[in-house]
């Protein structure tokens, strides 16, 4: 059983622009968002089998509802993330009451260190990758790994459309890793290619990079995705995997997709 | 020389992600330098590794970009503490502790920031102006009560020589003196470097001046006239001696004797050994070795050279001279200060032929200026390797062989 924390997108809106996917004059169609996220609320129910904790959403705070970003959990612990910008900064204490509230037992990073949560942090059970330099500090992960006893390769984001881990990289549960090569530096893509055999290295082709399929939830041998991308699609299927495609280009204004919807709670 | 340095850690699991890597890369891409100095490898998957390293670049600048560019890959830079400073008790005195320099280039930290220490010496103390800020190096009979000197090991960065670029002998500089190695390509090497230097002097470059210290053997075993030629030439700027050196060379002028021994003739000639007073007598005399050669009583030799190219010639007395000579320091301390105030513009040094002068000199020479030290005694060129620096380069030979041989190589004609 999955358990996923998710925030409905009562708020959801574009109200200031921190990544190059936002503009302002791209205005959410807020009916047609409500009804996206539902959808994926219900596949990820229905379909796919997870438990969903919903959080309560504030107003102002937009980008709530990319619960991803709330930090990371593992076991009983609970690390709250801390934004690099201050226009999210405020969406902390939320996160971070949500978790205790919830009896986990929260452990804070030192203010100053930037870290985006479950956003630039992702991996396998033994081997952790932390995306670097957009958001997240490096020298958070040396504390992490620390804190977890988890191998934290840390991996450079060197283009800003793909602005936290999550948007260019998600492991599938077979061990398998979807992924788009060209969103790392050499050394990035040497190191993913030292610890992931050829056979399982799933390249995503750009143009559905850039529709953000890598932003998928993964669950058994469920995958979750945006829409439009078939390509995607074909190789999880010839990989066993069952693809659920849903339309997500509301959330895509704000530089978001299923995952970032999303944030795994177990 | 690349001066500018900064102690940086990285932590993680920095080798499997190549973070490492990339760090190294682009301190080099970048036109740095690095030693890695501490590595600590995790010894299983989970555990951190961790690396201290050494970035060095040949300016503040250039370092500052390469530390800006290589933080957000995590390396950090180290937090590291001021010196310690105590003020003199007394003077001539330091204070308990002090920092003793060594030849090598040093940098003090003070007020958060490394300030390079001026006047860089083997043996001194450190005075530091906290207000400038600014440190410089000082002789432990000059400090003054009050002066704030350096203590402990804290905030002093010693910083390593770098090879030189020149592929010559000063770069292969081994620190083995042996009598058996043939001298032709080291004295060659020498030779182009007095070219390099004197073409350095006559367009005004900095650093480019030739020093020899010098004994009296020189004169007595026959290369009186090759070092006057080499004096003439502009090869050689400054001549460090003791008493005996000018007057056995004015005694070969004005007696035709070195120690009383014909230098002509080569046999000891009656009454020869008295030539070397009579001659201090006349100089003294006359006033100055200058008047001598300036009247005209003293024509030939080192000394006329060094008066008529108007070398910087430092005279060093000891308690076994005769005279002296005028113009020789009798005042060790007062000596030791006027060769030291000869030694910045210096770019090479020639120590030939005395233990005494040769390791004098040594001892206030930066590591940094190539020196080659030239003696029939293995125990002297032995003494100036040890003190560690691959630039100082050691020849087991006669001094007149030496000084015949470079000349030659330099176009004299004997």
């Amino acid at each position: 059983m999955s358990r996923l924390l998710v925030c409905p997108p009562d708020y959801f809106s574009i109200e200031y622009e921190i990544n190059p996917w936002m503009r302002r004059s791209n205005a959410v169609n807020s009916d047609q968002a409500v009804r996206q996220w539902h959808h994926l609320m219900q596949v990820l129910e229905q379909d796919v089998g997870a438990v969903l904790e919903r959080m309560k959403p504030v107003p102002g705070l937009p980008d709530l509802v990319f619960t991803a970003n709330a930090g990371i959990v593992v076991g009983g612990t609970a690390v709250p993330s801390r934004f690099r910008y201050a226009e999210r900064q405020k969406e902390e204490a939320y996160f971070e009451d949500w978790f205790r509230g919830q009896g986990y037992e929260v452990v804070t990073l030192d203010p100053g260190r930037f870290f985006e949560g479950a956003g630039d942090l992702l991996g396998f059970s033994d081997t952790w990758f932390g995306g670097y330099r957009q958001r997240s500090d490096i020298r958070v992960f040396p504390t992490l790994s620390d804190w977890f006893h988890r191998e934290i390769i840390p991996l450079e984001l060197v283009d800003n459309r793909f602005y936290h881990l999550d948007t260019c990289l998600c492991p599938l549960s077979g061990g398998e890793l979807l992924y788009f090569p060209p969103a790392f530096d050499h050394y990035g893509q040497a190191a993913l290619a030292e610890r992931i055999a050829p056979s399982r290295r799933v390249v995503v082709p750009e143009a559905e990079a850039l529709r953000f399929a890598c932003n998928a939830v993964c669950v058994g041998k469920h995958v979750v995705l945006p829409a439009g991308c078939p390509e995607t699609e074909s190789l999880l299927t010839l990989r066993g995997y069952l693809p659920h495609p849903i339309p997500l280009d509301e959330f895509m204004k704000s530089g978001g997709s299923a995952k970032c919807l999303t944030l795994a709670l177990d | 020389m690349m001066h500018d340095q900064e102690t940086v850690l990285l932590q993680g699991h920095i080798i499997d992600s190549l973070i490492l890597a990339k760090v190294l890369d682009t301190i080099l891409m970048m036109g740095g330098t690095f030693d890695l100095q501490d590595m600590q490898i995790g010894k299983t998957r989970e555990e951190p590794s961790r690396a201290k390293i050494i970035v060095r670049a040949s300016s503040a600048k250039l370092l500052s970009e390469i530390l800006h560019a290589i933080q957000p890959h995590g390396a950090s830079v180290e937090s590291e503490r001021n010196c310690r400073l105590s003020a003199a008790p007394a003077d001539g005195i330091f204070p308990d502790e002090f920092y003793a320099t060594t030849h090598l280039s040093t940098q003090v930290r003070v007020r958060d920031q490394w300030v390079e220490v001026e006047g860089i010496e083997m043996d001194l103390g450190i005075l530091v102006d906290p207000a400038r800020p600014t440190a410089r190096t000082v002789p432990m009979g000059e400090v003054k009560r009050g002066d704030l000197i350096v203590i402990g090991r804290e905030g002093v960065r010693v910083i390593p020589l770098q090879r030189p670029r020149d592929r010559d002998v000063f770069s292969f500089m081994e620190s083995q003196v042996s009598s058996e190695r043939p001298h032709g390509h080291v004295i060659g090497d020498i030779a182009k470097r007095l070219v390099q230097l004197r073409t350095g002097v006559r367009e005004g470059r900095v650093g480019s001046r030739v020093l020899l210290a010098g004994g009296p053997a020189i004169v007595h075993a026959g290369g009186r006239e090759a070092l006057t030629w080499l004096i003439d030439e502009e090869f050689i700027h400054v001549l460090f001696c003791g008493n005996a050196l000018p007057a056995h060379d004015m005694e070969v002028d004005l007696y035709g004797t070195s120690l009383g021994y014909g230098h002509a003739a080569g046999r000891v000639v009656p009454h020869g050994h008295e030539h070397h007073l009579r001659t201090i007598n006349r100089i003294r005399t006359i006033g100055s070795i200058e008047a001598a050669v300036r009247s005209g009583v003293v024509k030939t030799g080192i000394m006329a050279a060094c008066v008529r190219r108007g070398a910087h010639v430092v005279m060093a007395g000891t308690i076994r001279d005769d005279g002296p000579l005028p113009g020789v320091i009798t005042d060790s301390l007062e000596a030791q200060a006027a060769m030291r105030a000869a030694i910045p513009g210096i770019g090479l040094a020639l120590l030939v032929a005395s233990t005494l002068h040769a390791v004098a000199t040594g001892n206030l020479l930066p590591a940094t200026i190539p020196s080659v030290c030239v003696d029939v005694n293995p125990a002297v060129p032995t003494k100036l390797a040890d003190r560690g620096s691959f630039q100082a380069v050691g020849l087991v030979m006669d001094a007149a062989s030496f000084l015949r041989e470079l000349a030659r190589e330099l176009g004299w004609k004997s």
